[in-house]
């Protein structure tokens, strides 16, 4: 209970900070309302329907109290409410970021623990190498990499329909597809950037799995395992998996900003009209209330995924249950 | 027990990589006596493949871009502006984290809660996110790229500065220097904080390589260095529509960027693996 409070206390603390930023903002958010021909007349009049001619802590208040209702305001540019647009947006993204995330660690994991196994050996070395170098390249240059090969070499090169991949947004334009078609659409559309989000996303995991599983191979109840003559497999999925787990959970809390911002970047390569492509385009047309309402939801998922990766801590760690 | 980064002994090459890398950017741009930012006889000079001599006679040793300029001159410039932004947001942005975090163990009480609300609360929001949010309200940089990323930057390295502070706080060595006469100042600066920094020596070198590719990845979204001021990120960005017709424009400067942040990362696993403890090091909230 006191962890739930904590994270709704420490979310009111980051729309307190967004609020802020706004207000700290040079120039005046009515002036970037009216047209350019607009009196000062005119910009006192919006500034006074706007609140903005009020103290700040009354202006807070209003803020606070619309935020209660669950209104983020309206946004300049899209002419819409912004709940209504991240609502649109929401959808896209998190199932972006959650294919994406199960595959990280579906990916991560085993080449962490293959590396912890063959420690030193050659593969380890190429794995490491793979990895290090996949942490270090930026997700938007390894997405137009996969474009250039996938979308326009695939057609270039003459390699199967089935390698040839789209490169831009949801679904096929012009096309009106049913059921298992549509389905069938949205994922080939899906395979590059939730491919691309997941191996930035595992050669992370691989790098901590690797260490983690390492240092618990090399604990006494290991060899006590193996010396009573129980197989590999049931040594790695029994008692390393099983020792390791809770790390993982914590890695998963912690991998969630990387992955926020891998999906940011690979949204706008691939015009997905998500989250990331929302604001973005938002902070191009200086939409404020549309930046915030997006950071603010951000924040928000992030939170309670951290809330959800605490609270899952003594599941899989019976040395956590009080 | 940690286990050692298989690159162990490669911390060498990847120092030289940097030094290399330092040297080529002054040198380069100075010695090639090309403009990589005006734009002369577009029509014959761009789009040249690497390893090519344009019509001029000049060499160029990755090609030129859609406008003739030379990529690798460009490059080496935008390295510049990429190393700087990433050396000075990562170490400003540790300045202010290790005076936040031994204000608040040496202070304690109100200050300590209130500075340790405050970071936690930036660290919960992704941090790419605060950069674009801070991109939005002011005009995008080189000053407000190192001031966001400084701004974003400060809460991992207060954190663990703090609590290497409380820890050294109970050695017996700073009772000895209080009994000694040591003002509470002068206990903290010259006793405390230098037994407490080796963690975020640690992240300051890992943090590097995170803020060139944060930099990278704002200037890729149009939000950070603005053309014809060349960065690596705006460059790639450049690149995007040629990926087809003319791959290196996109390919070379984003190689420049690996290498780099390699590097970096390298050197950070090292600089971890010798130095005693868990830094408490996060994963990257990458570009």
């Amino acid at each position: 209970m006191r962890r739930i409070g904590l994270t709704l206390v420490l979310l009111w603390l980051i729309l307190t900070i967004t609020f802020a930023l706004i207000r700290l903002a040079p120039g005046d958010p009515a002036a970037f309302l009216v047209p350019p021909t607009a009196s000062a007349a005119d910009v006192a009049r919006i500034r006074g329907e706007l609140g903005l001619d009020q103290s700040i802590a009354v202006q807070y208040a209003r803020w606070a109290a619309a935020l209660l209702r669950g209104d983020l305001g309206e946004s300049f540019s899209l002419h819409q409410p912004v709940a209504r647009a991240l609502l649109q947006a929401l959808p896209v993204s998190i199932g972006l970021g959650s294919a994406s995330l199960l595959l990280t660690f579906l990916i991560g994991v085993p080449i962490g623990m293959v590396q912890a196994a063959r420690r030193g050996r050659g593969l380890d070395r190429l794995l490491t190498v793979m990895t290090t170098f996949v942490y270090a390249a930026p997700s938007f240059w390894l997405a137009l990499a996969c474009v250039a090969v996938f979308t326009y070499g695939a057609a270039a090169w003459g390699l199967p329909p089935w390698l040839r991949l789209p490169a831009f947004g949801l679904r096929s334009p012009g096309l009106e597809l049913g059921g298992g078609a549509a389905i069938a659409d949205v994922v080939r559309h899906s395979l590059l950037p939730v491919s691309i989000l997941a191996a930035v996303g595992a050669a992370g995991i691989a790098r901590y799995a690797r260490s983690g599983i390492s240092d618990v191979l090399s604990q006494d109840f290991v060899r006590t395992a193996r010396a009573k003559g129980m197989t590999e497999s049931r040594v790695y999925f029994r008692h390393v998996l099983a020792t390791v787990l809770p790390q993982l959970v914590v890695l998963f809390a912690l991998s969630l900003p990387g992955l926020v911002a891998g999906s940011i970047f690979v949204e706008a390569v691939f015009a997905w009209p998500g989250m990331g492509r929302l604001m973005v385009n938002a902070i191009v047309a200086r939409d404020y209330p549309l930046v915030m309402g997006a950071a603010a939801v951000y924040a928000a998922l992030v939170l309670f995924a951290n809330l959800a990766g605490d609270l899952a801590l003594p599941l899989v760690d019976p040395r956590r249950r009080a | 027990m940690r286990v050692p980064s298989l690159f162990r002994g490669f911390e060498g090459a990847a120092v030289a990589l940097l030094a290399t890398m330092a040297v080529l950017v002054i040198v380069v741009p100075l010695a090639s006596g090309q403009d990589p930012i005006g734009i002369g006889d577009v029509l014959s000079l761009r789009l040249l493949l690497p390893f090519t001599r344009d019509p001029h006679g000049v060499f160029h040793l990755l090609g030129t871009d859609r406008f003739g300029r030379d990529l690798f001159v460009r490059m080496m410039l935008a390295g510049r502006i990429s190393l700087a932004v990433g050396v000075l947001g990562s170490l400003l942005a540790s300045g202010v984290g290790t005076l936040v975090g031994a204000t608040a163990a040496w202070t304690g009480g109100v200050v300590d809660a209130v500075l340790m609300a405050i970071g936690d609360a930036l660290l919960a929001v992704p941090r790419l996110v605060l950069l674009l949010v801070c991109a939005a309200l002011w005009q995008p940089g080189v000053t407000t790229v190192v001031v966001v990323l400084v701004g974003t930057g400060w809460m991992g390295v207060a954190r663990l500065v703090r609590a290497e502070l409380l820890g050294v706080k109970t050695r017996p060595f700073i009772d000895a220097a209080t009994s000694l006469g040591a003002s509470s100042q002068r206990v903290l600066w010259r006793h405390a904080l230098p037994n407490a920094l080796s963690p975020a020596i640690v992240a300051t070198t890992l943090g590097v390589g995170n803020a060139i590719l944060l930099e990278s990845g704002l200037s890729f979204l149009g939000l950070g260095i603005q053309p014809p001021a060349p960065s690596w990120g705006n460059m790639i960005a450049g690149g995007r529509d040629l990926i087809v017709s003319a791959p290196w424009v996109a390919i070379a400067p984003g190689l420049a960027l690996v290498a780099t942040v390699l590097a970096c990362t390298l050197i950070g696993d090292g600089l971890r693996d010798r130095v005693a403890g868990d830094t408490g090091a996060t994963l990257r909230d990458r570009a």
